[in-house]
């Protein structure tokens, strides 16, 4: 049962005791959100492109013993969950328990009869639940993940009934592997690289750190069907192969389970691309649907020499709908899919427009974009914050697919790059995405690694940086600043 | 995923269909009777088709109800039962023959194979058919025992049934216990052991609770989420547009214009309404364009603002009246009469594209109970063909007048109806599909017109010659218009009337 948005109710509720008749609408001018006009309460009210669908703040409980990819799972999702606009933070234990003890000697710290051990293990448990308090009601966080092997029924039982006095949900990942060959490469990828073996070499790490997880193997009491069967949880098992869903509660829940039964750990690449060089991006023109210069169409043909070269098993090739995708992905002779989601960000009445021009003719647009490039709407087209949720769906899907090259644009790709990359919504809009420049992205330990292919082929510079003068009255110098060189 | 299925148009017209499932999918149920397979299939061949994955589902119990005409008793479904064996399983057969039919020749995608399949060599020589005919399978298993819920299916869809035409309530709901008798014997639930190199989804206690094993790809991924997301709570939903528009009064397409005064009588007569149903936690949802959040703003609760709920953009055409889209775009206005559900304003959206935007609003729609959507027209035709199970040439036509209220409550397999109309007058704009010319010659067109008093006037013909000759596609259409293709429409034109 969700609850009401409180906050807005109680707002409404001011509102009518003073002014009962029916409010006029004005829209507001970075968002585009039609909002009754409140006075000075105008910009305390909340407006946004996407319905918000958390009402009280979730923790999501990792569960499991070491090497089962707890971690693994608890920044992914924290890093999809932030970039689908829920605040998350994830907050790992094992942390604590380094900067509380500050050299690890081995495994024996672990050991279930060591009281002294014991007790500063459940002292970082408890400075952990206690930041997650803090990261719900002082910084408006809406998730937190508590990632720790959380193995006994004490432990989470512990953590359940500190969020039900605080209100929060709490939502269960368990994560089961038996397969040891899984578990070492586990331990190979993310363990021996981690601070507790940074002195050691790799057959003692291996050999401590499998002990340490016969410590925890004793107590270990997994979710249960039954004992458990009133708790809200996803067990997880073999990476992946089946997986047992209990009592979904809430829209945020279920899309939780829905992106963790979507990732995999197989190897893979991917390919992000735009298109080639387009004839409105030579007259520094934005949006339009132009297709390929000359030097565009080089570019194609390099990428498709390019991809040849790179002997990739199976590739999947997107475009969007527009021309010089589609142009782009034709050179390469292979079979594509086109995307209307991966179309680039819609401009508006300042589509096919030159930057001086959106600068003449609406000066106050261009500083609102500028003061925030993320969440400012194009009048009659859209934002960053609108394409991230546009392109939801295709991140789903390149969870689920192994290699795939995007031929797409320069805002689309940013919003990928970001979600790849873990960068926040300040950073999105400026990231640098050239022209005839491939990155190629492989999934590794924790993250990702980039490598940037240039191609050779001589392009127009498209990226425009924050002016230093944002202001509404700044003069067309200084707006115009930044403005790439163009035809 | 829509972006996946739609056909890729390449400038010169090559037309490379890709899908997104490589071969076709068998959807097999499992179950006890009344464990809600039946339910499951239907919803889940609306939705697939919905979204554009041509589904359709194959009820044995149908096949053995023209065998057999007459349904005499439980007897027929005991276990030693020789004849009634012999029949079942020919049942079987013939439905798993129009499933190969209907996914190797008639252009199916996903076959939904409803029966109780509940032994393990039942299941066994389906798989072997599916292997035989390269189809995947993937098996939805229903398992309750919460004598309420059963109760309660018997209670919807059984006493209804053929089977029972002719009998009372309590000899109806006593067959029917029976009848479950017969196959709980024999019973092999998909074991997580034993089946676990099967793709399936077991779907315990009505949602509660669910076991996911191997999912395959990316069609199983998204029909195991929509289950994941359904439920049977008894709840309403209720569409509305929102109130009169100015644009609407001048016959406007599009834009994002405030409400005439009429159109504010509607939010005032929509929030009255609204407390009479006595609705527990209505959510209500808007689009982000004035008049339905306007029309909102007088119901006093609070409310979500979807931006996929926005109307559809017609590009070029906004804020244009049809008489002007005419004029100036002939071409464009006959190919969008032609196809309507894929016709793409050039700069804008189709009702394909519009369907694929909603999907999230219809599956928060599911997982959601009592819900007030106050959207546009042509959203409301793709919320509504997907609530009532509509085509997509169906779809565009629906309607959808302003200042009425639709009330959708799930019932037994499918939806009530309710169309509640609040009594404040309101334009027409409902364009009616006109009608079309098939010769390559140039062909007389009737377009017709929504007069105020809600009569349609046809008033002029239309030739699109240049467009019948070329043959092309609705998606190259726009390099034609830009490529200086001009059409002169046919003098004998009428003039229209103008409308305020």
């Amino acid at each position: 049962m969700e609850f009401p948005q409180l906050e807005y109710l109680r707002r409404r509720r001011c509102d009518s005791a003073v002014n009962t008749e029916q409010k006029k609408l004005t829209q507001t001018p970075l968002l585009k959100i039609w909002v009754p006009w409140m006075g000075c309460s105008l910009n305390r009210r909340r407006g946004s492109s996407v319905p918000q669908f958390c009402n009280s703040p979730t923790m999501i409980v990792m569960v499991g013993l070491p090497a089962r990819g707890k971690t693994y799972i608890s920044k992914k999702l924290t890093r999809y969950l932030n970039w689908i606009g829920v605040p998350t933070k994830m907050f790992n234990v094992g942390q604590y328990r380094r900067e509380a003890v500050k050299i690890y000697k081995n495994f024996e710290f672990f050991k279930p009869d060591n009281e002294e051990a014991m007790k500063i293990r459940k002292a970082c448990a408890t400075a952990a639940l206690k930041d997650v308090a803090a990261y719900f009601s002082k910084e408006q966080g809406q998730v937190a993940v508590f990632d720790a092997t959380n193995t006994t029924r004490e432990r989470r039982a512990i953590i359940l009934s500190y969020a039900k006095e605080r209100g929060y949900k709490v939502f269960f990942v368990e994560s089961i592997c038996d397969d040891p060959e899984i578990i070492a490469e586990n331990i190979k990828q993310v363990k021996f690289g981690s601070p507790d073996y940074v002195d050691r070499d790799i057959d003692e790490a291996l050999e401590d750190f499998s002990r340490r997880i016969e410590c925890y193997r004793a107590s270990y009491m997994p979710m249960d069907d039954e004992e458990d069967r009133k708790l809200s949880y996803i067990k997880i098992f073999d990476v992946g192969s089946r997986y047992l869903v209990n009592r979904v509660q809430d829209h945020i829940q279920s899309r939780i389970v829905y992106y963790l039964m979507n990732i995999h750990v197989t190897p893979r690449s991917i390919y992000l691309s735009r298109h080639g060089e387009s004839e409105l991006n030579l007259l520094g023109r934005i949006g339009g649907d132009s297709g390929l210069s000359p030097r565009g169409q080089k570019y194609a043909n390099a990428l498709a020499t390019f991809i040849r070269g790179q002997n990739i098993r199976e590739l999947k090739v997107w475009t969007s709908h527009m021309k010089r995708t589609i142009q782009t992905a034709e050179a390469l002779g292979v079979q594509y899919e086109q995307w209307k989601a991966l179309n680039e960000i819609d401009a508006g009445v300042c589509e096919e427009l030159t930057y001086e021009e959106i600068q003449e003719n609406f000066p106050e647009e261009f500083a609102l974009r500028d003061q925030d490039k993320y969440r400012y709407r194009y009048p009659k087209g859209e934002s960053y914050e609108d394409l991230v949720h546009r392109l939801e769906p295709v991140i789903m899907e390149l969870e689920r697919q192994e290699n795939v090259l995007v031929v797409c644009h320069q805002a689309i790709f940013r919003c990928l790059l970001a979600y790849f990359l873990d960068k926040p919504a300040d950073e999105l809009p400026y990231l640098r995405c050239p022209l005839h420049t491939v990155l190629k992205l492989t999934p590794v330990a924790y993250g990702c690694k980039v490598e940037s292919f240039f191609l050779n082929i001589e392009a127009v510079n498209t990226h425009r940086e924050r002016p230093v003068n944002v202001d509404i009255n700044r003069n067309p110098e200084e707006a115009l600043l930044t403005v790439p060189e163009h035809v | 995923m829509r972006g996946c299925s739609s056909r890729a148009k390449l400038a010169h017209g090559r037309d490379t269909a890709v899908c997104m499932t490589n071969c076709p999918t068998l959807i097999v149920t499992v179950g006890l009777p009344a464990r809600g397979k039946t339910y499951i299939s239907k919803k889940l061949t609306r939705y697939l088709n919905w979204i554009g994955v041509p589904t359709r589902e194959f009820n044995v119990g149908q096949y053995r109800r023209e065998c057999v005409k007459i349904y005499k008793s439980f007897e027929f479904f005991r276990p030693d039962n020789e004849e009634g064996l012999k029949i079942r399983r020919q049942c079987a057969s013939a439905a798993l023959n129009d499933v190969r039919q209907y996914l190797t020749e008639d252009g199916g995608q996903v076959a939904v194979f409803d029966a109780t399949n509940t032994t393990r060599e039942r299941r066994d020589t389906i798989i072997q058919f599916a292997e035989q005919n390269g189809f995947k399978v993937f098996f939805v298993e229903s398992v309750c025992e919460d004598p309420d819920v059963i109760q309660e299916n018997i209670v919807q869809v059984k006493l209804g049934s053929p089977d029972y035409t002719n009998c009372n309530t309590e000899e109806a709901a006593e067959d029917f216990m029976k009848r479950i008798k017969c196959y709980e014997n024999s019973y092999e639930p998909l074991d997580e052991v034993l089946d676990r190199d099967l793709s399936f989804i077991k779907i315990m206690d009505v949602g509660q609770r669910y076991l996911v094993n191997r999912v395959l790809d990316h069609i199983q991924s998204r029909i195991v989420y929509y289950l994941m997301n359904i439920h049977i709570t008894p709840r309403s939903i209720y569409l509305c547009r929102h109130g009169e528009s100015e644009l609407n009064v001048n016959g406007r397409i599009g834009g994002d214009s405030g409400l005439t005064p009429r159109g504010k009588e509607f939010g005032k007569k929509l929030s009255q309404f609204l407390q009479t149903q006595g609705i527990s936690d209505l959510k209500v949802w808007t689009s982000q364009m004035k008049r339905t959040i306007q029309t909102a703003e007088s119901l006093s609760v609070p409310y979500e603002q979807w931006k996929v709920l926005n109307e559809i953009d017609a590009g070029v055409c906004e804020e244009m009246m049809y008489e002007e889209i005419q004029d100036h775009f002939p071409l464009e206005f006959a190919l969008r009469d032609q196809d309507k559900y894929r016709y793409r304003y050039p700069k804008g959206e189709s009702y394909e594209d519009l369907v694929q935007r909603l999907e999230p609003v219809i599956m928060e729609l599911e997982r959601q109970e009592n819900v007030l959507v106050i959207c546009h027209q042509a959203v409301m035709r793709c919320l509504l063909a997907y609530f009532l199970d509509k085509t997509a040439e169906e779809l565009p036509y629906l309607k959808c007048p302003l200042h009425t209220v639709l009330k959708l409550t799930p019932v037994a397999y499918g939806c009530k109806v309710e169309s509640i109309s609040l009594n404040v007058d309101a334009v027409n704009t409902h364009r009616e599909r006109p009608e079309v010319g098939i010769s390559l010659e140039a062909h007389r067109r009737a377009h017709t017109h929504p007069q105020e008093d809600g009569s349609v006037w046809p008033d002029m013909a239309f030739s699109p010659r240049a467009f019948s000759s070329t043959g092309c596609t609705v998606q190259a259409s726009a390099f034609l218009l830009t490529h200086g293709v001009n059409l002169t429409p046919n003098p004998q034109h009428s003039k229209h009337p103008t409308r305020k």
